[in-house]
């Protein structure tokens, strides 16, 4: 209870509470998450099953338009698959590979930025050099380039199963970098301090001060790349299935469906390709904004 | 008769750091290579349960003393013996049942406690790392006796260092520095960054802990007024060198070294207001390049060309040394000061 109040006295909530866009898009983010979460019971037809699928149903219009049907609100695509459901299942994939990459960059970049921080010298160039490298690429270009590894690895029969895995290794090997280097540089502010030297003074080894005494202070930065980054990994993982090197067709994300739709476009079937578009780009749009609005406000230079 | 042991002894202690460009930058642009020496060559004895205090000038040395004598930094020469255990050659922590018995207080107080922790995980660091109450309980009784004994609640624990006042936190960073028991307190300037009035709280504090535990305390400071409360001796430095090592009263009352008369002449006194105050001219030499010789020689009314090239050494002389050439030669005279500060 006290804890509860003195979390809704904060600055952040403080903040929080007078900022239309970070209330904004938390309701369309837990709107969409909810969505997302509570896809079986929302959607209308599972669009894995194929037992679902009538062909006759194929390619409707949205149930307004003419020729609609109502059982399909928004209107089928070319293998009778509801768009509608279609959306809440792939919706429900690009947050999954969404969080999973960022959760995965955060892990490994943190761990690195932690280490080249505090130990310095010859790992921390190590590391760094790494991260230099991987910077000098587009991201989506190494991203391409781990999932074209890893699918060449696996055997052609499993790629459908492994690819949602691909894709969080690919784009978590490819965020790490931003992690690792404000980590890196709060860690090595944080390591002069006395609090440090105290707990050397007390015999605590490395990993001791650097996972309880340095770690816990170096979180806030991390908080507001991680937010920023889930819009960064949705998109990629949309761009990279929409390159086709994604999630298969018969389990489609966002980017998949937006890609099955750029194929009928010019057909005149344009709901295919518009209503997932729209999904992704609130999404996106959504995350930023309180990426946005969580960085300014826990910068004190900015009150 | 001989004397007890002092609990510890240092010699010949040198650090130094090197400033040069690495290796292909001096190769490419031919610069030659860069030393500071911190600390250069400083002896001192520390009897058990007395005060020793460093005094001196902003970057002569001291904190690096300090910072030697815990392992924190490791020395290029001397030797460190404390309790009959050479440490020169170890890093902070160990050995542990040695290291044990040394403890720290740190000058900022708002950077010493980590900000997340809470107070009671603080203070009760050492006991669980060096494993002298392994019971969590236990540690916790403990860790509330500390609390009291500082000053403190015990329900002080559950809160965060930010909810604390300057003075609050270094009595936390006093608990923390007692917890193990040790029997030596390296006390780097505790008072520089508190109130005037809360000093004064702080110092009775460690006084009266001196007595009721018997500590040894090595005292770093700039600040003369609060050294002559606590001390027994005091050592001045001058640029990584101790010029002058005497009784506590003996350094007020019959200052030797040129450099430690400046320094008692510049402690500010209303009655010394209005006075003229001859003073040698100049400021603290880059300690890159020091000058050769003695290293006050620049600033000193009284150096000649001896003290200009012969660097003069730390004598004896009727249970004080000093290092000064002026001084061994009698060229000084041994004018009485004005009462201590």
């Amino acid at each position: 209870m006290q804890a509860l109040s003195r979390a809704y006295s904060s600055d952040l909530a403080w903040s929080f509470r007078h900022s239309w866009t970070a209330r904004i898009s938390t309701l369309l983010l837990a709107v969409l998450f909810l969505a997302a979460l509570l896809a079986p019971l929302l959607a209308t037809q599972n669009p894995y099953d194929i037992s679902q699928l009538f062909l006759l149903d194929s390619e409707l219009p949205p149930a307004w338009a003419e020729g609609g049907d109502p059982r399909y609100f928004l209107g089928t695509d070319e293998q009778a698959r509801d768009v509608y459901s279609s959306i809440l299942y792939g919706l429900r994939l690009s947050l999954i590979v969404g969080f999973a990459s960022v959760a995965l960059a955060g892990a490994i970049g943190i761990s690195l930025g932690l280490l080249g921080g505090f130990m310095g010298g010859m790992v921390d160039g190590a590391i760094m050099r790494v991260a230099d490298i991987l910077l000098s690429f587009p991201a989506i270009l190494v991203a391409l380039l781990v999932n074209g590894i890893a699918r060449g690895i696996l055997p052609p029969d499993r790629h459908a199963d492994a690819a949602i895995w691909v894709l969080i290794l690919a784009i978590g090997l490819t965020n790490w970098v931003q992690y690792a280097r404000t980590v890196r540089g709060s860690t090595m502010v944080e390591r002069q301090k006395e609090y440090v030297q105290a707990a050397r003074i007390n015999g605590v080894s490395g990993m001791g001060i650097m996972v309880q005494h340095i770690l816990p202070n170096v979180l806030g930065p991390v908080l507001v790349i991680a937010t920023i980054n889930l819009g960064m990994a949705v998109l990629t993982e949309a761009t990279l299935s929409f390159l086709g090197v994604g999630m298969p067709t018969t389990q489609p994300s966002l980017g998949t469906l937006i890609r099955i739709g750029n194929e009928y476009l010019f057909s005149g079937i344009w709901w295919v390709v518009i209503f997932p578009s729209i999904v992704l780009v609130v999404l996106v749009l959504a995350v930023n904004l309180l990426g946005d609005w969580l960085r300014d406000a826990l910068n004190p230079r900015l009150r | 008769m001989t004397a007890p042991e002092p609990l510890l002894t240092v010699s010949g202690l040198k650090k130094t750091f090197d400033l040069s460009q690495p290796f292909l930058n001096r190769l490419l642009s031919g610069g030659g290579r860069r030393f500071v020496h911190a600390v250069d060559g400083v002896d001192f004895t520390i009897p058990r349960g007395t005060t020793l205090s460093l005094v001196g000038e902003s970057g002569c040395g001291k904190s690096t003393v300090a910072k030697l004598l815990m392992g924190l930094s490791r020395p290029t020469a001397g030797s460190i013996r404390f309790d009959g255990h050479e440490l020169a050659g170890t890093v902070a922590g160990e050995p542990p049942a040695v290291r044990r018995q040394m403890q720290m207080i740190f000058q900022d107080p708002y950077a010493s406690l980590n900000p997340r922790w809470r107070v009671a995980r603080i203070i009760a660091e050492p006991m669980k790392s060096f494993g002298t109450h392994p019971d969590p309980a236990a540690r916790r009784r403990e860790v509330d006796r500390l609390l009291e004994f500082v000053g403190l609640s015990a329900a002080d624990g559950e809160k965060f260092p930010h909810e604390f006042s300057g003075g609050q936190r270094q009595r936390i960073s006093i608990a923390r520095a007692i917890s193990t028991k040790p029997e030596f307190l390296v006390c780097d300037e505790p008072t520089s960054a508190l109130d005037v009035s809360v000093q004064a709280q702080i110092l009775n504090l460690m006084r009266s802990l001196q007595r009721e535990l018997g500590l040894t305390y090595l005292f770093i400071s700039h600040d003369l007024a609060v050294v002559n409360y606590i001390s027994d001796w005091i050592g001045v430095m001058y640029l990584g060198r101790l010029v002058e090592l005497a009784p506590a009263d003996r350094i007020f009352a019959e200052p030797q070294h040129p450099y430690t008369r400046l320094l008692l002449e510049t402690v500010p006194d209303i009655s010394m207001a209005h006075r003229d105050q001859e003073r040698p001219a100049g400021e603290v030499p880059n300690p890159i390049t020091p000058p050769r010789g003695c290293h006050f020689h620049p600033r000193c009314p009284l150096a000649n060309d001896r003290c200009r090239s012969e660097v003069p050494e730390f004598l004896a002389r009727d249970g004080a040394r000093v290092r000064c050439h002026a001084v061994e030669e009698g060229r000084i005279a041994s004018f009485p000061m004005r009462k201590a500060g």
